[in-house]
């Protein structure tokens, strides 16, 4: 397994290169304009010089070359100056986003409190809620706990979160007013009282979210737990007289766990995606609404950051999924 | 009547203003605590020669002042000279080629230096440094040279003799900026400068102390400021983000802010908000107009890439018989009624204002269908093939492709204009295309609005400032977007006259104020009657306050928070 | 679906609240009999069919009774509300010939709903298949041939990362054109749009099929079936996929609601339909902001894409217990 996972690590470097060289590429192709948000009013010509002060002169692959260049050697050096107070960096030029002219790092870290304050906790939750809820689910299928699960989980997955927010906002912030309707990015939580408020402006957002991991995740758990409740191994458990307890939570659920995982591990990335419609609809401003500005700015250094970042996320998680699933079935085995 | 009880709602608002300024509200700064507004679209960046972007020059506005303003009514006011300068008064020269700004004494940047001339004269410099690629590029074009006599007197040359000499330094695009701050930062260095773009030194009544890109910016009344008991509140909480409707929201339904900027929302939507009791809308209007362009050139995809909407003339629309038709299928009121409500009012003229530019010669207020339908029918473009569809003279389908940028109003819009046209006898095809494409100018993309690969195509337009001669000049041939263009040119329309051509040279050498009205008139009816485009709708500035905020005075022609020093809270909570 | 079946299937309500009760066995009966017997058992999953033949025939068949145009517009009448309002609020502005209400440029809601359903239903049932076949094929390749496991996986993950947004961009900008000249401007934002949404869809029933098959592919019975010579296609077919079907129809019923909505997204970026095409994503989010004075106008699509939804998992949980022999020799 070490070995594998060695080999894994070593065979994503060219994996996570040819991703963002695709990445790139594709930016480049997908039509869009950083001067496209600007008014009307400007003329051309000075959008032209606009430009090329942004370096859209230069050709695509001494663009690309820069930014791998800058990602790879100068963000490193800048990391490494700020914190033993050398200067390996001096007079080189960061990533800088087209839209605020500010190296792309620093947004992103200022962006990750909230996002993992709210996207993150929702996941938390989500996952949290929805386990025990497909396992019983499974357990006693067909129940009433299991009618209710299903039909609650489905509706709210099928209910777009453009909606579902608005929906709270109005009867939470507007009709009783109970909650903020709009997330305070500033806010610092130093005692009780500031973390009631953060607490009650991230209850909206988070159930939101939440809702929907629930309702995927726990029907995945409850059809995995469904498939091996009926195998001859858990009879064989049961007629060993062992607990209905220990046979349910430890070798049923053990054996279930497998496309959890796989959904698991493919959902964290997305965490640090963020959630683009709920963040914009209470106002988050986290990094999902960090990147489909970059989006819809054209802002090719920002967009690249985030997505070769996300990706190399997705090239951990799912290397840690497949390390799991020998961890979990002991019979699955890659070298 | 809608319209009246609006303006009704903008003199009362505006009259509370001034008489706040007389009386009731003075005190010491700082006095009315926190006021928080709400921008859906987020600032990025403090530096308004770094991005021309409306949320962020406004945003800005509240830190970096220019040395005059335009006010509510598009007047020029002295914000830091001591007077506007004209011929009458000397501060311009007769030959029109030099203009001095005389800097009111005494007033200091938030760092407590004194303001200088020195400073305006950088500020020239910045934005025309080579490789800084300055947003307001446009600007400075014709000044030769900004020279400072003293450390109170601005002297701005200009290379030939220029009408219209206010447009560098006033208004909230090109306001002035510390040289002592911006120094190291001149062209290609300009990005580099994170921290002076993110909190820019101002002579303004507030200060940053937090900036947030693309997010949230807090500020602090400015200790210098120059008005010892401005400005009322001693915080401002700028949030960005989310969309116009929850903006809208929670400054009249919740009452969690209380300014929310530029709420383009259908008016149903809007008056059901003001029922939520906490806020109210305030509108005003400007040069903004929503129209529908007309392609002058073949858009047919069928023509190669060198030819497609660069060849002309089109199958049918270069017909008066066509566009005029098109023009009174339109029911310009329902329209209004439909998207615009209190911010919208018709219009046939491609400047609706200010008053001295906007021509009165045309009507367009009633729709016409029968009156289409016969006029088609007498130029020959009947439906010769029965299928429902009328053909051209020599036989080709009256198919238009209709294209416009995604946004509620104007999907509504295209419904309904697609409605009327079938109406006449037109077959019309829609397409929406996301703005960020539509309004970028990637030559690559089939879809932006300059390339126009569509028979007609809606959106809106306005002019900075006052004089509309630059505007003007979107008509004239050579600014036709092409391929040797890479695209790029403001003539959407491919509009070409030579009369046209003729007549705008005529403005730029005009300096006689009632003879560039009657001659941008002209210009205005002209582009209109020869199919350039059909005007549609004068679209105003929505915004709200909340009931409790006061002094707020909505300006189309600067920023909207332009008079910031002058709110306060009123004690009225309803 | 005929009366008699649902009486047949009423009639097997009582049976279905006992699991246990034995089904009376015939001598001789298709493997296909057997499913059927045991899927009218399973209450949700018959209702779930009753809804979506219902649904599909509103859709479908709906416009040939209720002739409205749905693009009509009738500015005079709009923001009529559903009949049914009438029955608490006497002055709300209802119109019978309008049993569904009008939005705010006046187009009945009911023809809006059926021809929006029709794109909806398409659109979602295509781009779902879609992104479960190529997921499935990915994933069982993936598991089961160790071979090509490693490329297939790293392939997924450069999918997984791609900005959808600019990949839908360059696909609208490369592909719209073309297909407009070919199929006609429906059929090629059709195909466009199902082709958009199946593939950048696939990657997480992909992911999960292969879990499951690598776990499937070690138990014994395979083994039994492998030391028998059983070849790898046959395998597949008859041993593997059988036992990664739940998953796969949970992922498919989830992949339908997001198909639905997704559509929706497409459609404000310009890659979806033109405006003037109604779809059930595009009313509900048109209604958004009037939801509190028009709730209907929210609560119609929201409820027709819901419902479908739930219909469809309970019918997919119905199949899969159908399905399993274990289940049915009970």
């Amino acid at each position: 397994m070490l070995t594998y996972t060695f080999r894994r690590l070593l065979l994503s470097i060219p994996t996570l290169l040819f991703i963002a060289f695709v990445i790139f590429m594709l930016l480049e192709l997908a039509p869009g304009d950083p001067m496209g948000q600007m008014p009307l009013t400007i003329p051309d010509e000075v959008k032209q010089r606009m430009r090329e002060a942004l370096g859209l002169g230069e050709p695509w692959y001494i663009r690309f070359g820069l930014w791998l260049y800058q990602f790879f050697v100068v963000e490193p050096q800048y990391w490494i100056d700020s914190a033993f107070g050398t200067n390996f960096a001096d007079g080189k030029q960061r990533i800088i986003s087209f839209q605020s002219r500010s190296p792309v790092f620093d947004t992103i870290a200022q962006r990750l409190p909230q996002t993992l304050w709210v996207v993150g906790m929702s996941y938390v939750v989500g996952v949290a809620i929805a386990l025990p809820i497909g396992i019983i689910s499974a357990y006693r299928q067909y129940s009433v706990f299991d009618q209710a699960g299903t039909f609650i989980s489905m509706i709210g997955f099928s209910v777009p979160p453009f909606f579902s927010g608005v929906l709270v906002i109005v009867i939470f912030s507007v009709q009783l007013g109970w909650l903020p309707s709009i997330y305070d990015t500033t806010h610092q939580v130093v005692d009780w009282e500031t973390f009631k408020f953060q607490l009650r402006q991230m209850i909206m957002p988070v159930m939101v979210l939440a809702l929907q991991t629930t309702a995927q995740v726990s029907r995945y758990m409850r059809a995995s737990m469904l498939d091996n409740l009926g195998q001859d191994y858990v009879r064989t458990a049961r007629a060993k007289g062992m607990s209905e307890s220990v046979v349910v939570l430890k070798h049923v659920v053990r054996n279930s766990m497998i496309p959890v995982v796989t959904v698991i591990a493919l959902g964290l990335p997305a965490i640090f995606g963020g959630a683009i419609i709920t963040e914009q609809i209470f106002k988050v401003n986290g990094l999902g609404q960090l990147l489909i500005l970059a989006l819809q700015g054209a802002d090719i250094p920002m967009v690249m950051t985030i997505t070769f970042l996300l990706a190399v996320l997705i090239v951990l998680m799912n290397l840690i999924a497949d390390v799991l699933y020998g961890v979990l079935d002991p019979r699955i085995r890659y070298d | 009547m809608k319209l009246k009880t609006i303006l009704m709602g903008a003199i009362a608002t505006a009259s509370v203003g001034s008489m706040a300024f007389a009386d009731a509200h003075e005190g010491e700064r700082g006095r009315d605590g926190e006021v928080r507004i709400l921008y859906w679209q987020a600032p990025s960046i403090l530096n308004p020669f770094l991005s021309g972007g409306t949320k962020d020059v406004e945003a800005a506005s509240l830190i970096l002042e220019p040395l005059m303003r335009f006010d509510e009514t598009g007047e020029l006011v002295p914000w830091l000279v001591e007077e506007v300068p004209t011929v009458e008064n000397g501060g311009v020269s007769e030959d029109l080629t030099q203009i001095t700004y005389k800097i009111t004494p005494g007033i200091t940047w938030s760092d407590g230096t004194p303001f200088t001339s020195e400073d305006v004269a950088f500020t020239y410099e910045y934005c025309t440094a080579e490789g800084g690629g300055c947003a307001q590029g446009s600007k400075f074009v014709g000044i030769d040279s900004v020279e400072t006599p003293d450390e109170m007197t601005v002297v701005v040359n200009f290379s030939s003799a220029t009408p219209y000499p206010y447009s560098a330094f006033n208004g909230a695009e090109s306001p002035i900026i510390q040289a002592a701050q911006f120094a190291e930062c001149l062209g290609p260095r300009a990005p580099e400068c994170t921290d002076e773009n993110f909190a820019p030194i101002g002579t303004g009544p507030f200060v940053v102390t937090d900036f947030r890109t693309n997010d949230v910016v807090e500020l602090v009344a400015n200790e210098n400021f120059r008005d010892p008991n401005k400005p009322a509140f001693a915080t401002v909480t700028l949030k960005g983000g989310g969309d116009a409707t929850a903006a809208g929201r929670a400054v009249m339904e919740t009452g969690e802010f209380d300014y929310a900027w530029n709420l383009q929302l259908a008016p149903d939507v809007i008056e059901q908000m003001e029922q939520g009791g906490m806020g109210v809308p305030v509108a005003g209007f400007g040069t903004l107009v929503e129209r529908i362009m007309l392609n002058n050139t073949n858009p047919d995809p069928s023509l190669s890439a060198e030819e497609r909407s660069v060849i002309r003339p089109h199958p049918y629309l270069g017909d008066p018989a066509v566009y005029n038709a098109l023009s009174m299928a339109i029911d310009r009121p329902l329209l209004v009624e439909v998207g615009y409500g209190q911010a919208g009012r018709v219009t046939c003229n491609w400047v609706p204002a200010p008053e001295a530019y906007a021509s009165t010669s045309m009507t367009c207020d009633t729709q016409d269908i029968e009156g289409a339908r016969a006029m088609l029918d007498e130029a020959g473009y009947v439906d010769t093939d029965g299928d429902g569809i009328r053909e051209t003279p020599d036989g080709v389908p009256m198919e238009m492709m209709f294209q416009s940028s995604t946004n509620d109003v104007r999907q509504d819009f295209q419904a309904l204009i697609k409605e009327w046209w079938e109406q006449i006898g037109l077959s019309v095809e829609l397409r929406n295309v996301d703005s960020s494409v539509f309004f970028g100018g990637d030559p690559g993309s089939p879809d932006t609005f300059q390339k126009f690969y569509a028979d007609a195509e809606m959106y809106a337009n306005n002019f900075p400032g006052t004089d509309p001669q630059a505007y003007l000049g979107n008509g004239l041939c050579d600014a036709a977007p092409r391929p040797a263009t890479q695209w790029q040119g403001e003539n959407i329309a491919r509009f070409c006259m030579e009369e046209y051509d003729e007549l705008h040279a005529e403005l730029t050498q005009t300096a006689d104020l009632a003879e560039r009205g009657r001659i941008a008139k002209e210009l205005n009816d002209m582009a209109v009657q020869n199919g350039m485009m059909i005007p549609l709708v004068d679209r105003g500035r929505l915004s709200a306050h909340a009931n409790s905020l006061g002094g707020v005075v909505l300006n189309t022609w600067d920023s909207e928070l332009w008079n910031v020093a002058d709110w306060y809270r009123t004690g009225d909570n309803r | 679906m005929t009366d008699r079946d649902i009486h047949a299937s009423a009639d097997n309500l009582e049976v279905a609240g006992n699991p246990v009760a034995p089904i009376p066995a015939e001598k001789t009966r298709s493997q296909w009999r057997d499913v059927w017997d045991q899927f009218k058992t399973h209450k949700g999953a018959v209702l779930g069919l009753f809804f979506l033949v219902f649904i599909t025939l509103f859709c479908v068949a709906g416009p040939w009774i209720w002739t409205v145009d749905p693009g009509a517009l009738d500015v005079r009448n709009k923001d009529v509300r559903p009949i049914y309002t009438a029955i608490w609020d006497s002055n709300a502005k209802v119109n019978w010939a309008r049993p569904m209400g009008t939005d705010n440029l006046g187009r009945d809601q009911m023809a809006n709903l059926m021809q929006g359903g029709r794109i909806s239903l398409a659109v979602g049932w295509t781009a779902m298949i879609l992104a479960i076949l190529i997921g499935t094929l990915i994933g069982v390749l993936a598991g089961y041939f160790r071979a090509i496991d490693g490329l297939l996986m790293r392939f997924t993950d450069l999918v997984l990362a791609l900005p959808l947004l600019p990949l839908l961009l360059v696909m609208m900008l490369l592909f719209r054109d073309p297909l407009r000249a070919s199929f006609g401007p429906e059929q090629g934002i059709f195909i466009l749009v199902v082709t958009g949404i199946g593939i950048t869809s696939w990657m997480q029933t992909a992911r999960i099929v292969r879990g499951d098959v690598m776990a499937i592919k070690e138990r014994e019975f395979v083994l039994a079936a492998r030391s028998i010579g059983t070849p790898a296609r046959r395998m597949i077919t008859r041993h593997i996929l059988p036992n990664v079907l739940s998953p796969i129809m949970v992922s498919a019923t989830l992949g339908l609601a997001v198909a639905i909505i997704t559509e929706s997204a497409l459609s404000f970026l310009g890659l979806g339909f033109p405006s003037d095409f109604p779809t059930w994503g595009k009313i509900l989010n048109d209604s958004v902001p009037r939801m509190t004075r028009f709730p209907e106008r929210v609560i119609l699509p929201g409820m027709a894409i819901s419902l479908t939804v739930l219909s469809v998992n309970y019918i997919g949980d119905g199949l899969r217990d159908a399905l399993d022999p274990r289940i049915r020799g009970m």
